[in-house]
């Protein structure tokens, strides 16, 4: 019973870093443009980075 | 790059409706940032956009240069879609809501889990507590949308879907209150929050599609920030933004460019072709002192144009006007999730009041009464009455998409499911409203690719049109010398030591018919003539149309010489010399008699009938005003996702009627047993659950439908 008293506040805090980490990636834009993200991994770096 | 040349960056956007895959935007992204007045450049695929950062003194020629360097076609976006903005900050609050709800949900579920497998007393209570904890603020937040629109509704002593949700959210959250607080058995966090958590889905997929389409709607909008070459008093030319132009204003409108303005000629003599404007589909000859309307497209040569009118004064106000009348009579149309809502939440709250009330007078007391009542309402709540329709219209949406037609909310699939009569404009809509090499067979393959060679260096419409044609072929390009390109005549190169040209024919074609001729040493070697054509299936839309229930006839602004050969063709009726007006009268003739009309049309003289119809499409190569109006933008050369659309439509309202059904039966099965007192919390929450997936599931069978 005791172990409920740690247990319950470590699944609620962990609940809630994946709602912040949600938070987070909504307002950096992450889900601005999901289409795009699939296929960006198909781009190729350039070597030389514009300046 | 230094902290003070970022300062002075200016920020743009960019539609690019062409870009496609994955190389598309490396080109763009690495191809851009080689223009040394971009800074950067950043694309955003799901919108077809490309935010640049750009040097202050980057005019917009200039940047739409730097993609059509890189073979894209570029549009700049105005700042004018402020609208835009608002709505897609309301979708990402939607999601905040969600993934909040989503939260406490998931976390309310654990503690309860607990609960239903049997845990007693100060466990039980602890574990009601830290769910209260959790879901009044969750309820606070996440509910608002509901409370809010409920609110509204009531104050105008109406109700809609909202009003149920908001009372049965209250109650219920109440009661669990108390329950908690006088450690009883049952209370309903995980209900509440589950319920909002389904609705909010459901709003958010509404808004996400709305927002879809709005995506595409604006990058197909061509004279959004579009401007024109100002020429000045010493004879410098500089770009001025359309809504920048002032009356007095001398504009140069090079071939293939749409006036910004209305004006009158001054210099130069040329074609202009005014189908978005009237439907007429032979281009008029203008010369000195021509009047010359905003919207219309120069064909032919270089003009100078005194603008007389600009931005809200032109003609196409008039327009405009009417438009904004006639859109009101839509605005009336009522959703089908509202209808319903309109029978069943007072059906819900006297089921409720009923059970209560029920209760009561067999002596079970208020505690038990209430209990029971909000077990009803928890239960009847349109739970999978507000994901049945949204789940669909998306999943419908979503693969019409992939067809090529966007539709700008559900609601206007709703409405195009209705349709029962057709009426389509002509130029533009039924032809390509573009010129088409209709003589290119008679052409000696031998000197095809030199007349690929010449048209492709030019951007003359004309020209443009040679260049499609060919390339769809597999003719390639033979290679040339010297090219230039004189305004007003055409191209010139070298070939093997050969003068070759292409340009305008030495002896004039009959009619006003359009033509282009190609010389070598000065002798005329073949003539190619242009002239709008139907569409490449028109004929079989038409007939599918038909088959669907769905009678169409012609409504053409044209004159009935060039309407009755299509009309013959198709084997339609046809009205033809309409204003825009008449058009309106038209459909209204049509609604008058029970007629639910489909209006299809691309011209500014189509906007009031396409805001009028009971469902409206346009194609994606219609005037900035028709695609604003129409209800359905379709892409491409085929009219088939016409068919395609209404089809997919009718099958929607199909899965939200089985949609309905389903909820409604599962009802039938589920309000007995709250009534008599059976529903504890973990029976409510596998029916919701259970329930909104069945409908989702059955709005995902949509997908396979458009084939």
């Amino acid at each position: 019973m005791n172990g409920l008293i740690f247990l319950i506040p470590i699944a609620l805090g962990l609940g809630l870093l994946g709602l912040a980490a949600f938070f987070w990636s909504l307002r950096r834009g992450q889900f601005d443009d999901l289409d795009g993200a699939a296929l960006r991994i198909f781009v190729e770096d350039e070597e030389d980075e514009a300046p | 790059m230094s902290g003070a040349a970022a300062f002075l960056l200016v920020e743009r956007d960019f539609a690019v409706p062409a870009m496609r895959c994955a190389g598309c935007i490396a080109k763009l992204e690495q191809g851009l940032v080689r223009d040394h007045r971009i800074a950067a450049a950043r694309v955003n695929f799901t919108e077809k956009r490309v935010h640049l950062s750009c040097a202050p003194d980057a005019e917009t020629p200039d940047l739409i240069g730097a993609f059509t360097l890189l073979g894209f076609e570029a549009h700049p976006i105005g700042d004018a879609n402020e609208g835009a903005e608002a709505e897609a900050a309301t979708s990402r609050e939607l999601l905040l809501a969600v993934g909040v709800s989503g939260f406490a949900m998931m976390n309310i579920m654990l503690l309860s889990v607990s609960v239903w497998s049997g845990a007693t007393g100060a466990t039980r209570d602890l574990f009601h507590w830290l769910s209260a904890l959790i879901a009044l603020p969750t309820v606070a937040y996440a509910g608002r949308p509901f409370f809010r629109s409920a609110w509204g509704a009531l104050r105008h002593g109406q109700t809609n879907m909202d009003v149920p949700i908001a009372i049965g959210v209250l109650i219920t959250t109440a009661l669990s209150l108390y329950e908690t607080a006088t450690s009883g058995p049952h209370a309903y966090f995980d209900g509440v929050v589950m319920l909002i958590f389904f609705l909010l889905c459901g709003r958010w997929l509404d808004s996400v599609m709305r927002d879809r389409a709005r995506g595409g709607v604006t990058a197909l909008l061509r004279n959004m920030g579009a401007g024109a070459m100002v020429v000045e008093d010493g004879g410098a030319s500089r770009w001025v933004e359309a809504n920048a132009l002032e009356p007095g204003m001398v504009m140069l409108v090079a071939a293939g460019e749409r006036l910004a303005a209305d004006g009158i000629v001054t210099a130069g003599a040329s074609q202009i072709d005014l189908s978005l404007l009237t439907g007429e589909s032979v281009p008029q000859r203008v010369g000195v002192d021509d009047r010359v309307h905003a919207g219309t497209l120069n064909l032919d040569a270089p003009v100078r144009v005194k603008i007389t009118a600009a931005g809200a004064d032109t003609a196409i106000a008039d327009i405009a006007r009417l438009m904004g009348e006639a859109a009101q009579g839509k605005s009336r149309y009522v959703r089908i999730a509202d209808r319903a809502a309109r029978l069943y939440a007072p059906a819900v709250h006297a089921l409720a009041l009923l059970a209560f009330a029920g209760w009561m007078v067999a002596g079970a007391g208020w505690h038990q009464s209430m209990l029971i009542a909000v077990a009803v309402l928890i239960i009847t709540c349109p739970c999978a009455l507000g994901l049945a329709v949204p789940a669909a219209q998306i999943v419908a949406a979503g693969a019409l998409m992939r067809v090529g037609v966007l539709i700008k909310d559900g609601s206007a699939l709703e409405r195009l499911a209705e349709v029962d009569r057709a009426l389509i404009d002509k130029t533009g809509t039924l032809t390509l409203g573009r010129p088409v090499a209709t003589n290119l067979d008679d052409v000696e393959p031998t000197v095809r690719p030199l007349l690929l060679a010449l048209a492709q260096a030019s951007r003359h419409p004309l020209s443009a049109a040679l260049t499609r044609d060919l390339t769809a072929m597999g003719v390639n390009a033979e290679p040339v010398d010297a090219l230039s390109e004189t305004p007003g005549f055409g191209m010139e190169a070298t070939w093997h030591g050969r003068r070759v040209t292409l340009g305008r024919p030495d002896m004039p074609v009959g009619d006003n018919g359009l033509a282009t001729q190609l010389a070598i040493d000065g002798d005329p070697v073949a003539t190619i003539h242009f002239a709008d054509q139907l569409r490449p299936d028109a004929r079989a839309t038409v007939d599918a149309l038909r088959a669907e229930g769905i009678a169409p006839t012609i409504l053409s602004g044209d004159r009935a010489e060039a309407v009755a050969p299509v009309a013959r063709e198709l084997g339609l009726t046809a009205q033809t010399g309409m204003s825009p007006q008449d058009k309106l009268a038209a459909i209204a003739r049509q609604a008058g008699a029970g007629h639910r009309v489909l209006m299809i049309g691309d011209g500014l003289n189509d906007g009031p009938a396409l805001a009028a119809g009971h469902a409206s499409m346009a194609p994606g190569s219609a005037s900035d005003a028709g695609k604003n109006a129409a209800d359905c933008i379709f892409l491409g050369d085929h009219m088939m996702p016409v068919v395609q659309a209404v089809r997919m439509a009718r099958r929607t309202q199909a899965i939200v009627r089985q949609n309905f059904c389903l909820a409604i039966g599962y009802n039938f099965i589920a309000v007995p047993l709250a009534f008599l007192g059976y529903v504890t919390p973990l029976v409510a929450a596998i029916a919701m659950s259970g329930s909104s997936l069945i409908v989702v599931g059955n709005a995902l069978r949509l997908k396979r439908a458009i084939r």
